[in-house]
């Protein structure tokens, strides 16, 4: 297990620093430069902002210097958009937002939905079973983006109970919306994952073993029938978690929170390179990790699952 | 000799007390003092000289005071500068300072003044908005801002601490006007040199202005508080100035309604007439300088067919900007037949043949002129419009898509991103492309400058006489005939399709007094607010 985890951690590198190079091509192909505006710049100003950001380099010094400097000194350069802030800065205020409110999301998406596909799945095809299901369909085709405007108007305008955007990390108030826009249309997938697993497991033969062994119902469901029909559930919460915690623009739009998925996506928009490539590193590498960490989960869960 | 000359206006300023927040007769001013103004996007910077956009310009105007201030109609009034002299005929602008303050105690100087342009001009600093430092005609402007000449050879002098003298290239009429300018704000040499890009941080940041920097989180809200050491900080009335993001123009509304923001100064498109309805004593609009249009592509890469001067007529004719005006956008726009914006100081407004001619009759010179350019069912126009992504834009183009059809013009509208949209106009890419100005300081050159053969001019178009006329008007003593000479031939030649100016659709709090509806430029101070007990 320990070698498998290492050999994973050594592929980790390659794919991380592929995915370095692609981006920082693929970006400076883009038309367009960080200083392109309205107001065409006069030659030499542009010369000097070139020089000041070494973008008057060859792409491979660009690439090699951006590379040194996380390497040497944990460093992503500054951000060509804020002049007043370096691409670390702008992580450290915007990620801790994104991490709040996503990994509660994902709590609030996990428990939920696995409780109501269990539900579903154990009472199928009961009153509540078509309750369930409804909830997950209706939670699956409202869109975050029409849910966020809905929410806003519904508990802010009318009731008055939560401010309408903006973030604190001391009053929880203010996470309740985007957690609720966010990890809604994730807890309904979860729950029809759930629920179909729950039922294809509930009707194999080990469940039929243990519940001719006389075993009470909720250790059948709980022990037996939960564990194995929670593996593709897990196998789509690695990605899923990544995505949460690495932000939502919608949310960071609708509810100004301040939190990296806007700053990601206004990135590529400004050509804040130095932006865009400390993010897409960021989601590269825990994209890489989560998925190393379901692997090993997986292991876990199915003793028959070796490495 | 030295000609010495103050105007009455300048007389005028000295007798009278400061422009602060004066609440009129019978106003009982609120407990809370605090104005809570939305903004679209994140600050992208607090420093003077290194921002580029209107948001962060709104927030360093609280935060610091240049030589001038703009009054509620847009008009220049003192600010750092008791007052000022012209000498030499307009070439050299002498500035006596007030006896005033950093928010560290500090006394604010000339020579705080001269570091701070030479600064915004230094090729080190790489400001992206040197060339304001150029527009303003400062002696060896441009040779600094290229490296030529080093900064220190900039034509700004402190001739004492309170003495700030400068020596123009040229006259220039607006020269005053550009001194309310963030760009040209003075900035704390001792405070930069110590903290680096981290100065203009909430604790580190110095400022001279009527608030000082509080809080600073990015994306969500910057916070300015009252400064007690600004010079007239004891007519200053609102505490606390708050500016919040709302990246959705919806949500911001929501939040408005809902208490949450006091003064939010952009409705989204086709809002205005309902709100205006519903809460009369908030909804307002008021004139605002930019102007909108569609480009045409005159360079030798555009398409023949623009060159024919009756091809554009007819184009500019076919475009209903009734329309536009009433049933798309219905924030009090006005429909747009010349270049510069209707409200701009001192612009007389040419006499626009098209302007009074009916829709029917357009369309009919419209379609007559592009019959005898060679265009009609046998042999259709076919061009394309570029715009950049944005809702509103893309209601226009449709609509001007479907005003040429009934000219018999096929137009195929053509998307891109913000950058790719702005490389393609830089590089003539495009055929028609939607366009927008807005006035860097409020006088119709800003304007007008655009289309001379040297200017950012994106189409290419080129007119000697109309160069001639601007570069009289550049030194004229009242340029107003001129600018109106230029427009007609601007207009005459169709170097574009002008389609509307622009109008702010706001909604602010009733009893937030003191925000500025006559200034053009849309420039406010906190500091000349205040809220009454309701």
């Amino acid at each position: 297990m320990f070698a498998y985890v290492l050999r994973r951690m050594a592929v980790a590198i390659p794919t991380l620093l592929l995915l370095i190079v692609l981006s920082f091509v693929l970006m400076h192909l883009a038309p367009g430069g960080p200083f392109t505006q309205e107001r065409e710049l006069p030659a030499q100003v542009l010369a000097n902002l070139n020089a000041k950001y070494g973008l008057d380099q060859p792409l491979w010094r660009q690439i090699w210097n951006y590379l040194y400097g996380i390497v040497a000194h944990f460093d992503f350069g500054p951000s060509f958009v804020y002049p007043d802030r370096t691409v670390n800065q702008l992580i450290a205020e915007g990620f801790p937002v994104t991490l709040t409110y996503g990994a509660l999301s994902f709590l609030f998406a996990v428990v939920v939905g696995v409780a109501l596909g269990v539900v579903a799945a154990i009472r199928q095809n009961s009153f509540l079973d078509y309750l369930a299901v409804g909830i997950s369909i209706g939670a699956q085709v409202l869109p975050n983006f029409v849910m966020a405007p809905i929410l806003v108007l519904v508990f802010t305008l009318w009731c008055g109970l939560l401010p309408g955007g903006g973030w604190s990390f001391s009053d929880p108030r203010f996470w309740v919306m985007p957690v609720i826009a966010l990890g809604t249309s994730y807890m309904a997938s979860i729950a029809r994952i759930t629920r179909s697993s729950m039922l294809e497991v509930l009707g194999s033969n080990h469940i039929r073993t243990a519940r001719a062994k006389g075993m009470p119902e909720h250790r059948v469901v709980i022990r037996h029938a939960l564990k194995p029909a929670l593996l593709p559930v897990i196998s789509y919460l690695g990605p899923v978690f990544v995505s949460m915690i690495t932000g939502s623009v919608v949310i960071d739009i609708y509810f100004s929170t301040g939190g990296i998925g806007k700053a990601f996506v206004d990135s590529a928009l400004n050509r804040d390179y130095a932006v865009m490539m400390g993010v897409t590193i960021l989601i590269g590498a825990l994209t890489i990790l989560f998925n190393l960490v379901v692997d090993i989960l997986y292991a876990w869960i199915d003793p028959r699952i070796r490495y | 000799m030295t000609k010495l000359f103050a105007t009455t206006a300048l007389a005028a300023w000295l007798a009278m007390p400061a422009f602060g927040a004066q609440p009129a007769e019978g106003e009982t001013l609120a407990d809370r003092q605090e104005v809570r103004y939305w903004i679209l996007d994140a600050i992208k910077s607090l420093d003077p000289q290194l921002t580029t956009t209107r948001t962060d310009s709104d927030m360093i105007r609280q935060l610091f005071e240049g030589l001038m201030n703009e009054d509620a109609t847009g008009a220049m009034i003192p600010g750092m500068a008791e007052s000022h002299e012209v000498r030499d005929d307009g070439l050299t602008y002498v500035f006596h300072l007030r006896d005033a303050a950093w928010s560290n105690g500090d006394p604010v100087t000339a020579g705080d003044f001269v570091y701070a342009w030479q600064r915004a001009a230094n090729p080190e600093t790489a400001s992206e908005y040197a060339w304001f430092i150029e527009l303003m005609n400062i002696a060896n402007a441009s040779a600094v801002v290229k490296g030529d000449l080093p900064p220190s050879e900039l034509g700004v002098k402190a001739v004492d601490d309170r003495t700030l003298e400068v020596r123009l290239s040229k006259p220039t009429p607006y020269f005053v006007k550009t001194l309310s300018h963030a760009t040209t704000y003075p900035v704390p040499r001792k405070v930069i040199e110590a903290e680096g890009d981290a100065w203009t941080r909430p604790g580190k940041m110095v400022g001279n202005g009527a608030y000082v920097l509080d809080g600073h989180d990015l994306g969500v809200e910057a916070v300015a508080v009252r400064n007690d050491r600004y010079w007239d900080a004891d007519n200053t009335i609102i505490e606390t100035v708050r500016f919040i993001t709302v990246n959705d123009q919806n949500i911001a509304l929501t939040r408005y309604l809902a208490g949450e923001l006091d003064w939010f100064d952009s409705l989204p498109a086709g809002q205005y007439p309902r709100l205006k309805e519903q809460y009369p004593d908030q909804a307002v609009t008021v004139p605002w300088s930019c102007s909108y249009a569609y480009l045409f592509n005159l360079s030798d890469k555009g398409p023949e067919a623009l060159k024919d001067v009756r091809v554009r007529q007819a184009l500019a004719y076919a475009v209903d900007r009734d329309i536009i005006v009433d049933k798309v956008l219905q924030g009090g726009q006005t429909p747009a037949y010349y270049w510069t914006h209707w409200a701009t100081e001192g612009f007389e407004a040419p006499q626009i043949e098209m302007a009074g001619w009916t829709r029917t009759e357009r369309m009919e010179n419209a379609r007559t002129l592009l019959a005898e350019a060679g265009h009609g069912p046998e042999n259709p126009l076919n061009l394309t419009i570029q715009y950049n992504t944005s809702e509103d834009h893309k209601k226009l183009a449709v609509a001007v898509q479907q005003f040429w059809k009934a000219i018999g013009v096929n137009a195929t509208l053509a998307n891109y991103e913000w950058k790719v949209h702005t490389d393609r106009l830089q590089n003539q890419d495009f055929e028609v492309a939607r366009y927008a100005w807005c006035a860097d300081y409020n006088e119709a050159s800003t304007y007008l400058d655009y289309f001379r053969t040297d200017g950012y001019n994106n189409g290419k178009w080129s007119n000697a006489e109309f160069d001639t006329l601007l570069s009289q008007a550049s030194t004229a003593r009242n340029p107003a005939a001129l600018y109106e000479q230029a427009e007609q031939i601007l207009i005459g030649d169709m170097a574009l399709v002008p389609v509307y100016h622009y109008a702010k659709a706001q909604m602010f709090r009733p009893d937030l007094k003191g925000i500025p509806t006559r200034n053009v430029m849309s420039t406010w101070y906190a500091k000349d607010m205040y809220r009454i007990a309701e």
